[in-house]
């Protein structure tokens, strides 16, 4: 099925984990992105088309998905930028389990979250004053430059580490792990450090940079785990667990 | 255990890279130097320097190699992971073998 002038020809995975892709015909506009696409094939062609989106304008990370082999933002994705020879192909993110057509569970992702020491755990009361913590620190430095993940889990699907060993955390847990690990107010610092480090932690990585190269916010996981890498390294030197 | 075995080849790896590059050079300058075997042994044997160079070398090979075999199975075969974990075993076990029965040959 090829387009005709002003069409785009995209093909669409329709099922789960067992499925085909189903191609469909629709209008090239000015400025259209790929969710406008995924959207108006639901609308017009498959009123059950199953997708995922809320913010449409990269803010929520819940429509990532595969674009011409490449998982993406497709709500920030210019049709225009990734349509060679006006084609599309639109498929669930990698290395999830697909529930129906576009939606995958992210419920591994985020499981695989928690056990890199994820979740913050306070060192203060309320009674307490705020911490003073110093903005230039190396520390809390280290822990900006990589606090806006906002969990697309675009790097988890971009990852081939991720696809090989089921235990491999995942560039974006590993990263929380070292912005909470380089966070001051966090009282679990060596919990946190010893499940990333751990079994499928920083360890399995092998420094691909998939995950920096997709990375919808320019966030650069590789580097925290490179980081925890060193701190793996340094904690067996002073003793500590 | 997988933290141990990271640090355990990142360690082997450093020891290893300056030994690896010394070794090379040596067989560059004892090929072009037009060495004997005789010669060679001749050096060798009964030096305690050459002893520990190699054995060090042999013993870190033994370390950081079957780490590596080990991540390549897991992730690339679809072996259950006590049998990676015999093959690892095994193939350390053999280089150590081996490379211990050439450093004595050498330094005996």
């Amino acid at each position: 099925m090829s387009a005709g002038p002003g069409e785009l020809t995209v093909r669409v995975w329709r099922g789960a984990e067992a499925g085909a892709f189903a191609s469909y015909r629709v209008p090239a506009r000015a400025n259209q992105t790929v969710l406008d696409v995924v959207t108006e094939i639901q609308r017009r062609h498959a009123p059950d088309l199953a997708y995922r989106f809320a913010c449409r304008v990269g803010v929520c990370g819940s429509c990532a998905m595969t674009v011409n082999g490449v998982p993406r933002w497709t709500c920030r994705t210019h049709v225009g930028r990734v349509a060679a020879g006006r084609t599309l192909t639109v498929e669930p993110l990698r290395n999830l389990p697909r529930i129906r057509d576009l939606a995958v569970d992210l419920a591994p992702f985020f499981a695989k979250w928690k056990a890199a020491g994820g979740c913050f755990e306070g060192s203060a009361t309320r009674a307490d004053p705020p911490a003073a913590v110093d903005p230039a620190g190396p520390r809390r430095r280290a822990a900006d430059a990589g606090i806006e993940c906002i969990n697309c889990a675009v790097c988890h699907a971009a990852c081939d580490v991720v696809g090989w060993d089921p235990d491999y955390l995942g560039p974006a847990p590993l990263l929380r792990a070292w912005t909470l690990v380089n966070d001051e107010r966090h009282a679990g610092r060596a919990r946190t450090l010893g499940k990333a480090t751990g079994q499928g932690g920083c360890g399995s990585c092998h420094t691909q940079g998939s995950c920096m190269k997709h990375c919808p916010v320019g966030l650069s996981p590789t580097e925290g785990i490179a980081g925890l890498k060193r701190l793996s390294l340094a904690a067996l030197f002073s003793g500590a667990p | 255990m997988e933290r141990a075995l990271f640090l355990a080849q990142r360690l082997t790896a450093m020891l290893l890279a300056p030994l690896v590059l010394a070794h090379l050079w040596l067989v560059l300058v004892a090929v072009r130097g037009g060495l004997t075997a005789a010669e060679i042994l001749g050096r060798t044997q009964g030096s305690a320097g050459w002893a520990l160079f190699y054995g060090a070398f042999v013993l870190a090979v033994a370390v950081h190699a079957p780490i590596g075999v080990r991540n390549v199975l897991r992730e690339w075969s679809r072996l259950p992971r006590s049998r990676v974990d015999l093959i690892a075993l095994v193939f350390g076990l053999v280089l150590l073998a081996l490379g211990a029965r050439a450093v004595w040959a050498v330094v005996a």
